[in-house]
């Protein structure tokens, strides 16, 4: 059995990178949203495998909040998102500009 | 019954676990990004965090995976798909995004992987996953921590669940008044 920590920890760093990737490229701002979502998953992911090498429940305890805040940013995000597509028509971030002078 | 799996080396089922998991999970977060449809980003998204909570049992965070399956598979993906059911049903879709962004984009994704994976490879603790003792598998552990080192941010999370469902109700609440203005 040669799984380590590392390996846990390059799956976690490609899966934020991924989601990083992501949050660049795409214009979506519902796309945009789950990619910020993955990136949470792999920050969770890298705090459960830290946890469980150096034997202590603090990374655990982490995740669970992670994911309790994660529930309510999704909720408030998700209803911008529709409070804004009823304004405006769309959800695209290159027509959302209207601050711009 | 299955009585065949019990034969099977254990350390074999874990590593093959890990890496199929692995696999998985990073291949699906790739079609998240790069699909142009939303459902399908919405629908891959779910075997994202499905593959998280298989990682999650492997790490033997049992409590933890079965959170994300009910919070993520269960909550958030279907409040995704209710939303792109009421706000996007463009049948044409976006055109791609410039040369230019992708470039910029691949380049920042890949300094951030190679940083990620030159971190990961720095040097091995050399403790594998069956020699380091499973810490969290009974739920028990959590209720004790919540309820005596915690508790202000056990406290503080269900605050911010209320303000959450208070705001939530009031952003999407309409008001006749600023509408007719």
């Amino acid at each position: 059995m040669s799984i380590g920590l590392n390996e846990f920890l390059a799956v976690s760093g490609l899966l934020f990178a991924i989601g990083f990737f992501g949050v660049l490229l795409r214009r979506n701002t519902l796309i945009i949203y789950m990619c910020l979502e993955i990136m949470l998953t792999a920050v969770a992911i890298a705090l459960v495998a830290f946890s469980r090498f150096n034997g202590s429940m603090e990374g655990l305890l982490l995740v669970f909040f992670i994911i309790t805040v994660a529930a309510a940013e999704v909720a408030i995000g998700l209803a911008i998102i529709v409070a804004l597509f009823r304004k405006r028509g769309t959800v695209q971030v290159e027509e959302l500009n209207s601050l711009q002078p | 019954m299955s009585g065949w799996l019990l034969y099977l080396p254990s350390f074999f089922m874990v590593e093959f676990l890990f890496y199929f998991l692995s696999a998985l999970i990073l291949g699906s977060a790739l079609m998240v990004v790069l699909n142009r449809n939303p459902v399908n980003a919405v629908m891959f998204l779910l075997v994202v965090m499905g593959g998280a909570a298989g990682l999650f049992f492997l790490l033997g965070a049992y409590f933890l995976g079965v959170l994300q399956i009910l919070v993520y598979a269960g909550a958030v993906v279907v409040l995704f798909l209710f939303i792109i059911m009421l706000i996007a049903p463009q049948t044409k879709l976006k055109p791609s995004p410039g040369k230019t962004t992708f470039a910029a984009s691949a380049a920042a994704f890949a300094l951030l992987a190679a940083g990620a994976l030159a971190l990961a490879g720095a040097g091995s603790t050399g403790v594998t996953l069956g020699e380091a003792a499973p810490v969290g598998h009974l739920s028990k552990e959590y209720g004790y921590y919540l309820f005596s080192v915690y508790l202000l941010p056990f406290l503080v999370a269900g605050f911010l669940l209320l303000i959450a469902m208070v705001g939530v109700i009031l952003i999407s609440k309409r008001f006749p008044r600023e509408e007719q203005a």
